[in-house]
């Protein structure tokens, strides 16, 4: 082979083909983005493990206090469940709109997405200031702080994701679905369904087996 | 200069064609069932006789599993295909982390639990 044939190989294969396994060159931007993004997101997978431990270890502490069975509502709990369930499935047709280069269709997904979401931390706070208000607090057992840190800290997640999904979809309007904004919107596309995947955790620990039949 | 082209495209999941993203509104909506299910399965488990008592807890573990496992093939795409190798071994070791703090934890603590002295055992001192 020749250095020209090499040259030619090397241009013939499109980037955006490029498997990032060596064949075709680098992989496209979006690949490699959507991978560093997987890695952030498993490294928060892994911060939510060490509560979830810290959850499973002090469930039963509760200093005397009231237990799981006593303070928890399934009701709310099934409603907050679905409400992130089914955002998480508009928050998938809408990327997927973006990536059809649908921008209306877009847009009224991610309105539906934050509604639910929004619904979600609605009734979550509720349950929260609820607690509080008939002194289980975090500050009243082992039980109770883990359960407010662990169910807290994925409440400020969604916030968060909220927060970023007013900011990705104003970045919509002003710049249009251009490969830079479709490539966010992968993101944090994989940040939502994540967190969906966490809440299946913490409905099926903290509240399905604290308070079975 | 084909051989090269050919190769590249056989690295494809099968049945997908160039240029179009793996998900569709079925896939995302064959999903939602499916999470709903086990989400409903879920909450009859745990509230009704349906299973043996002392089963429940791993009944909720196993729909648990269930339901993430149809989040990660329905809603993030993890699928068998060559474009998720690096994304699935990620995700393998980062489930072998999370594995390990969990059981781990839970383990020495229940250890350390009762190895423990009861709290009623324990000497007084004057103050």
């Amino acid at each position: 082979m020749t250095i020209a044939t090499l040259e030619r190989a090397s241009i013939a294969v499109p980037t955006e083909l490029a498997r990032g396994r060596g064949g075709g060159g680098p992989a496209s931007k979006r690949v490699v983005v959507a991978y560093g993004f997987w890695i952030f997101i498993l490294s928060d997978m892994v911060m939510f493990s060490a509560l979830f431990a810290a959850y499973a270890v002090l469930r039963d502490n509760t200093a005397g206090g009231p237990t799981g069975a006593e303070l928890f509502d399934l009701r709310k709990v099934f409603i907050e469940t679905m409400c992130l369930l089914l955002s998480s499935y508009t928050c998938g047709l809408g990327a997927l709109s973006a990536e059809r280069r649908q921008p209306a269709r877009f847009l009224i997904f991610a309105v539906l997405t934050f509604v639910l979401g929004a619904a979600f931390l609605f009734i979550e706070v509720s349950e929260f200031a609820g607690m509080v208000a008939q002194g289980a607090g975090p500050s009243r057992s082992a039980f109770l702080s883990a359960f407010f840190t662990l169910v807290g800290t994925h409440g400020i997640h969604v916030a968060g994701g909220l927060l970023a999904l007013v900011y990705l979809a104003a970045q919509a309007i002003a710049k249009g679905l251009r490969p830079a904004v479709l490539r966010r919107l992968l993101c944090w596309s994989l940040f939502w369904h994540a967190l969906d995947i966490v809440w299946v955790g913490v409905f099926t620990l903290v509240y399905l087996m604290g308070d079975y039949h | 200069m084909t051989d090269a082209h050919e190769h590249v495209f056989d690295d494809r999941t099968p049945g997908v064609e160039e240029h179009e993203p793996t998900a569709s509104y079925l896939s995302y909506t064959v999903g939602l069932g499916l999470a709903i299910l086990a989400t409903i399965a879920s909450f009859v488990v745990s509230q009704t006789d349906l299973l043996w008592a002392p089963g429940i807890p791993v009944g909720l573990i196993v729909l648990a599993f269930a339901q993430i496992g149809v989040h990660l093939v329905f809603f993030l795409h993890l699928g068998s295909g060559s474009d998720s190798t690096n994304n699935i071994l990620a995700l393998a070791f980062g489930v072998l982390v999370v594995f390990l703090v969990i059981t781990g934890s839970i383990w020495i603590m229940n250890n350390l639990n009762s190895n423990m002295m009861p709290m009623s055992a324990l000497p007084t001192f004057p103050v």
